[in-house]
């Protein structure tokens, strides 16, 4: 350890937990998804850069109010998840998995070369949402980090409540397991399927949103998604708290991994689902039952 | 009384194969109509048919005065059927509260959706000390009546009962006859009920239906199936006095 002070640990861990925030965001939008239906959706992060390219178009190109153009990218992202549901995913149930796995696999590509022919593909830069750094004595962390651990804490637990309390969250969960239970009971499956993927764009959008202003908005920032991923996997793919665990966890250890190892910088999410995986494979979180009859 | 249900001349394929060929029945309001069959004969697939979970090949479904045949399940469900499916099919991980409120989904009766909760908790008294925990760790028996009350909380027109009895003891299944048989009385609830078990079923109907490799080859009224040497010999498994031994000849079903 060559010189890491204690504030430097701390700067480290803000840094790495906002991260992780963002990672968090990701993963619950692959989580739903994979819940409600058993897709596992590939596009998630080009979700995430389509989100964050909407907002470059709204705030940027056109100048609209920094809050509102974040709104109406929201806006645009919802109906956007939930017609990638309605008009292509849908009409693939009762395919094998793998055939979905293409699908999105494709969209993926086909996202990021869109968003290349429409805004180019170059690195843009979107605003802060909030300008300047909150500084704690030694330790300086951004306001926009500070706003995306916050919003994610926000999302996070607006989820728990709505999945518990609401009577369309119960019915979400009702879905995802058991489908046709679920249409037995009148319960718009369907419906409630698309606004799934209109709630994972949604969190997908944010991500990219509050990404863009630390990295760019390029049509290379998806491959985050790919982090968000192993955070998933770490947590139990299919665990929305173990998601969000995951993500941390991958989120906080990463910059300290990438400073005692410059040679090997980018793969301390890999190595530690890797860990994960060998250790427990069904993931920290796993939500594994029986089906008895 | 007026038909409910009215389903004629269905046709239903199972990937290549036709489980159901050419299945007319009808139900009358406020009655228990039962459907009998053993493994196979394609008892399940009417009552999806019917559900639109399967669409049929060929045929027609009417429920109160309209088509249904081939719309999607939840649009029949919000039409008024409420299936309750082989095998239970609660939703494991939701509390027992959880998985009788999504029966009520599509109602926005508060008050009576209220009523109703506390009709069936009335029914089911052991219920009444799980309603917080997950219908996982229920008793096969505790999850077939949650199937019941969830698909009673629906206040349908008509329930699909998909094999109530499916592995549960004699007396519990007994118990839960006696529960199906009070909604029908007490609620005035029409019903068809499929049912392997004949012994069960037909004393708890009306009208019954024997179904045999998707064909249906005999049907009358509870009493006179009751009293017809086929059905006592091959679904109720009671004997003529004659002893057993005395006779060299195997029974042969009359509609064969």
């Amino acid at each position: 350890m060559t010189g890491l002070s204690f504030a430097d640990a701390i700067q480290l861990l803000l840094v790495g937990l906002s991260q992780g925030c963002l990672y968090s965001l990701i993963a619950i939008g692959l989580v739903l998804v994979y819940k409600a239906t058993e897709q596992v959706n590939f596009a998630q992060g080009e979700f995430m850069m389509l989100g964050a390219f909407v907002g470059y178009q709204f705030i940027v190109l056109w100048g609209l109010p920094y809050w509102l153009g974040a709104l109406l990218t929201l806006v645009f992202m919802g109906g956007f998840g939930y017609g990638v549901d309605a008009l292509v995913v849908r009409r693939l149930t009762g395919q094998p998995v793998f055939t979905v796995f293409i699908l999105t696999l494709a969209l993926g590509i086909a996202l990021r070369a869109v968003a290349g022919i429409v805004w180019g593909f170059g690195n843009y830069s979107l605003p802060d949402p909030i300008e300047g750094n909150l500084a704690l004595g030694p330790v300086i962390i951004g306001w926009s980090s500070v706003l995306a651990i916050l919003v994610t804490a926000i999302v996070a637990s607006g989820l728990y409540a709505f999945f518990r309390y609401a009577r369309q969250g119960v019915a979400m969960q009702a879905l995802s397991l058991n489908q046709l239970a679920a249409f037995y009971m009148g319960i718009p499956v369907k419906r409630l399927t698309s606004s799934i993927w209109a709630m994972s764009a949604i969190f997908g959008a944010i991500a990219g949103l509050l990404l863009g202003p630390v990295t760019l908005v390029s049509t290379q920032m998806g491959f985050v998604g790919f982090k968000a991923f192993a955070g998933a996997i770490v947590g139990g793919f299919g665990s929305i708290p173990g998601a969000v665990l995951g993500c941390l966890l991958i989120g906080v250890t990463e910059p300290f991994f990438d400073i005692m190892f410059p040679t090997f910088k980018g793969i301390g999410a890999y190595l530690i689902m890797f860990l994960v995986l060998l250790i427990r494979p069904e993931g920290l979180l796993a939500q594994i039952y029986a089906k008895k009859v | 009384m007026s038909e409910v249900l009215k389903v004629r001349n269905v046709e239903t394929m199972y990937g290549r194969v036709m489980a159901i060929r050419g299945v007319s029945l009808s139900v009358r309001e406020g009655t228990v109509v039962t459907v009998m069959g053993s493994n196979g004969a394609g008892k399940t697939t009417i009552l999806k048919t019917i559900s639109g979970a399967l669409d049929p090949f060929k045929g027609e479904i009417t429920f109160k005065g309209k088509a249904i045949t081939g719309l999607d399940p939840d649009v029949i469900a919000r039409t008024g059927v409420a299936h309750s499916p082989e095998g239970r099919e609660v939703f494991a991980l939701l509390s027992v509260k959880d998985n009788l409120m999504m029966g009520a989904y599509c109602r926005k009766d508060r008050d009576e959706v209220a009523r109703d909760f506390e009709k069936v908790l009335g029914w089911f008294p052991v219920l009444r000390e799980f309603l917080d925990k997950q219908a996982i760790y229920l008793s096969g028996g505790q999850q077939q009546m949650v199937a019941l009350g969830r698909a009673f909380m629906a206040r349908p027109s008509l329930m699909l009962l998909d094999e109530p009895s499916l592995g549960l003891s004699p007396r519990l299944i007994s118990e839960i006859f006696a529960i199906i048989k009070r909604i029908n009385v007490e609620e005035g609830m029409t019903m068809l009920l499929v049912e392997q078990n004949a012994s069960v079923a037909l004393p708890a109907a009306d009208f019954g239906y024997v179904l045999e490799t998707g064909r249906i080859v005999m049907e009358g009224e509870r009493d006179v199936l009751m009293n017809s040497a086929d059905i006592r010999e091959f679904y109720l498994g009671i004997k003529a006095d004659s002893a057993r031994g005395d006779r060299r000849w195997k029974a042969r079903k009359t509609w064969r």
